[in-house]
């Protein structure tokens, strides 16, 4: 038995754990072998060298090789998820596009955050901007039509965009409005969330913000009868402008 | 018979003959199996994805010390304060004491099958503060003071009418057939509830020791909007929810959505590392990491069944169990239900009380195909039948083997008891069934193989 008193809660916890795995457990994998027995350990029916992860990444659904498939595999995914996504050819292009969307669905107030790629849109958008930078009041926030962000990385495998407390605009900017505009260099899109979490590493291995969110999608629910609607607490539409 | 044993049965016997229960189950579940099968299709090879999922968790689950110890040191320099827990009342304290610390009125909260686990609700209301569950399906239940009806679908069980009656009657909505018009009752009022409230409660899919991060899987949201307004966060989870690496995701957030609800991955898979950090714009200023045990180490003692430990929660195991299908989430009684819920709960609850559980199973494996992480489902649902006979064995059944194991192993004694059986054959099929019957509770709904009219044996002779 472990000893209870001197020890505070951790110690105990890790008493306990350690106690508990002197005995060794059969390796994965070896379903049916060798019996019922307490004291069998079968050998696994196959198992990996080294960390099964890396080697892994060749079963997930395929991200792709080249700059053009992940553009194709992005496309393709982000249809699925109902993410309206548009690649197109210069910022200056973007920024009409973004213009666009605003007077269809009659922006009165955008969120924002300060970034050369967001700064260059809020202007072009000359509406009134709540900027997150530094705080602000989560009421104003609310009433924002939109929040406009950059991102880290996006990811062709499973069509989604990392963002990040630091350097998206905080927490909420990306998440509490009904619609999230995406902008995004093409060189962000990468293969799969391998390579994704590779690239998150070294943007902020070194000093990590307090979030990372890989968003795929807007936001939805099946809750009901399993009948998919999006908008269920987060932005209902999801735009994503890449050039 | 057990308590729990004896309220299995009666709320089995009662759905399995409510034809509207199966046909909204089967419905439901029809729809995820053919979303899970296109997804799976996706993957090069789902079974060696799945093969490596399972090796990493046993690395993690049987070094759980090294790697507690690596996120709990790492989380702790960002400034987030951890609490170890051995008990659920001790989780439950610990929570109590960090809300009324924040002086705290109004409490929201993400979906957290811990906090289901340790009655973390019932013990905050008693406490006079207001919980609101965010997540939709979560929300409804609540509404409804009952239980999530699954792990990861809690409303499953409700048709969108009853919804519809449950929001009009709780919330004063006017009565809609549409899903989205509901889940936007839903959502306007939630949205006020994030901004007002003080703390923000979470659960969590993942800890990741190497970042010292937790991982939480959502689709709607909210529980970005949970950790994201309130000043003080809370984030209950149990020890086994560590990976070793970051990239370990990259694995496991395919897995964990595709077995679980048929998409590539889910739609919100957020790291959170600590508390706002200098410079950062919002974010609780106080993040607290309340880490579980409540007897998952007696689970990790059992080298038989530790594998039980990987679990991540999909609830692929429940969607394909004909047990799970025809008896329904709210019949097992626990907080887990479902082939996975019949194997840990005896451990986290008690043998004796829950072996019937282990039995509620067809033995037909399909818990073990599904499981993306190759727990070995069915045959821990057999070690516990074993188990549980072997702590506490039933004499009747004992002296029965006993008999049994006399006559075949008499040959005169067997020999005699074949005669005696086919003079009372015509007499068993009358009775079958029957009150008289005194096998009835099993002859009531199977038939008994009929006597053969004569023995191999006699057979033989007369042949030669
Ligand atoms: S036991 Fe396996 S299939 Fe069942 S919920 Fe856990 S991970 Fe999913």
């Amino acid at each position: 038995m472990v000893e209870e008193s001197p020890m505070n809660a951790q110690e105990r916890i890790l008493a306990r754990i350690r106690e508990a795995l002197k005995v060794p457990a059969p390796k994965p994998g070896s379903h049916g072998h060798g019996g019922h027995g307490r004291d069998v350990a079968p050998a696994p029916v196959f198992a990996f060298q080294g960390r099964p992860v890396q080697v892994a990444r060749s079963w997930l659904p395929p991200g792709g090789s080249t700059p053009q498939e992940h553009l194709t595999r992005f496309a393709a995914a982000s249809a699925e998820l109902k993410t309206d996504f548009r690649c197109v050819e210069s910022e200056a292009e973007a920024h009409v596009q973004l213009r666009q969307i605003a007077d269809s669905e009659g922006w009165a107030r955008v969120a924002s955050h300060h970034s050369p790629l967001t700064d260059a849109a809020t202007t072009a958008l000359a509406r009134p901007t709540l900027f997150t930078d530094g705080g602000y009041v989560p009421d104003e926030l609310e009433v924002c039509d939109v929040g406009i962000t950059t991102c880290d990385v996006l990811v062709a495998q499973t069509g989604s965009l990392v963002v990040n407390s630091r350097t998206s605009g905080g927490r909420a900017l990306s998440v509490l409005p009904p619609h999230h505009v995406v902008l995004a260099r093409k060189d962000q899109l990468l293969g799969d969330l391998t390579d994704a979490f590779q690239r998150i590493e070294q943007l902020h291995g070194t000093h990590w913000p307090s979030m990372i969110s890989l968003v795929t999608g807007p936001s939805r629910t099946g809750d009901i009868e399993r009948i998919l609607v999006l908008g269920a607490h987060g932005p209902k539409k999801l735009t994503v402008l890449m050039w | 018979m057990s308590n729990a044993a004896q309220q299995f049965l009666e709320a089995a016997g009662t759905i399995t003959r409510n034809l509207r229960h199966r046909g909204l189950i089967q419905t439901a579940l029809r729809k995820y199996e053919v979303a899970r099968d296109r997804k799976k299709s996706a993957f090069n090879d789902w079974s060696a994805a799945r093969q490596s999922a399972a090796e990493t968790k046993w690395d993690a689950i049987n070094h759980l010390d090294t790697y507690l110890t690596e996120f709990a040191s790492k989380i702790e320099a960002r400034g987030t304060k951890v609490h170890w827990c051995t008990t659920g009342p001790e989780a439950r304290d610990t929570i109590r004491g960090i809300i009324k610390d924040a002086k705290a009125k109004c409490v929201v909260k993400s979906k957290a099958m811990t906090a289901e686990e340790i009655h973390l609700n019932e013990a905050l209301e008693k406490d006079g503060f207001e919980v609101v569950e965010s997540d939709l399906g979560e929300f409804i239940v609540q509404l409804r003071k009952e239980p999530p009806y699954h792990i990861v679908f809690p409303a499953m069980h409700l048709t969108r009418d009853e919804i519809s009656d449950l929001f009009e009657r709780e919330l004063g909505s006017a009565p809609t057939r549409e899903p989205e018009e509901l889940t936007m009752i839903a959502r306007r009022a939630l949205r006020r509830k994030y901004i007002q409230a003080d703390v923000g409660i979470t659960g969590a899919n993942f800890a990741i020791a190497e970042t010292g991060m937790v991982s939480i899987t959502e689709n709607e949201g909210n529980a970005r909007l949970t950790s994201a307004l309130p000043r003080v966060m809370v984030t209950l989870l149990g020890i086994e929810k560590i990976l070793p690496k970051l990239e370990d995701l990259a694995l496991f957030l395919p897995l964990l959505a595709t077995a679980g609800a048929g998409q590539t991955v889910t739609g919100y898979n957020t790291l959170y590392g600590g508390p706002r950090q200098p410079g950062e714009s919002d974010g609780p200023i106080e993040w607290h990491v309340v880490l579980l045990d409540n007897r998952r180490t007696e689970l990790l003692a059992d080298p038989e069944q530790r594998d039980a430990l990987h679990c991540i929660r999909c609830g692929a195991c429940l969607n394909v169990c004909p047990i799970f299908r025809n008896v329904g989430g709210h019949t097992y009684g626990t907080t887990y239900s479902g082939p996975v819920g019949s194997v840990i709960t005896p451990h986290l609850r008690g043998m004796q009380e829950w072996k019937h559980l282990s039995n509620a199973s067809s033995l037909c494996g399909a818990c073990t195909e599904a499981c993306p992480v190759k727990i070995d489902l069915h045959h821990h649902l057999l070690q516990n039948r074993r188990n549980a006979v072997g702590d506490s064995p039933s004499w009747i059944e004992r002296l029965a083997w006993r008999a049994h194991a006399f006559a075949v192993n008499t040959p005169a004694l067997y020999q005699f008891g074949q005669e005696v059986a086919r003079i009372v054959e015509p007499l068993r099929l009358r009775l079958q069934g029957t009150p008289l019957d005194p096998v009835k509770s099993w002859t009531r709904t199977r038939d008994l193989p009929p006597v053969a009219p004569e023995s191999f044996k006699e057979w033989w002779r007369n042949r030669r």
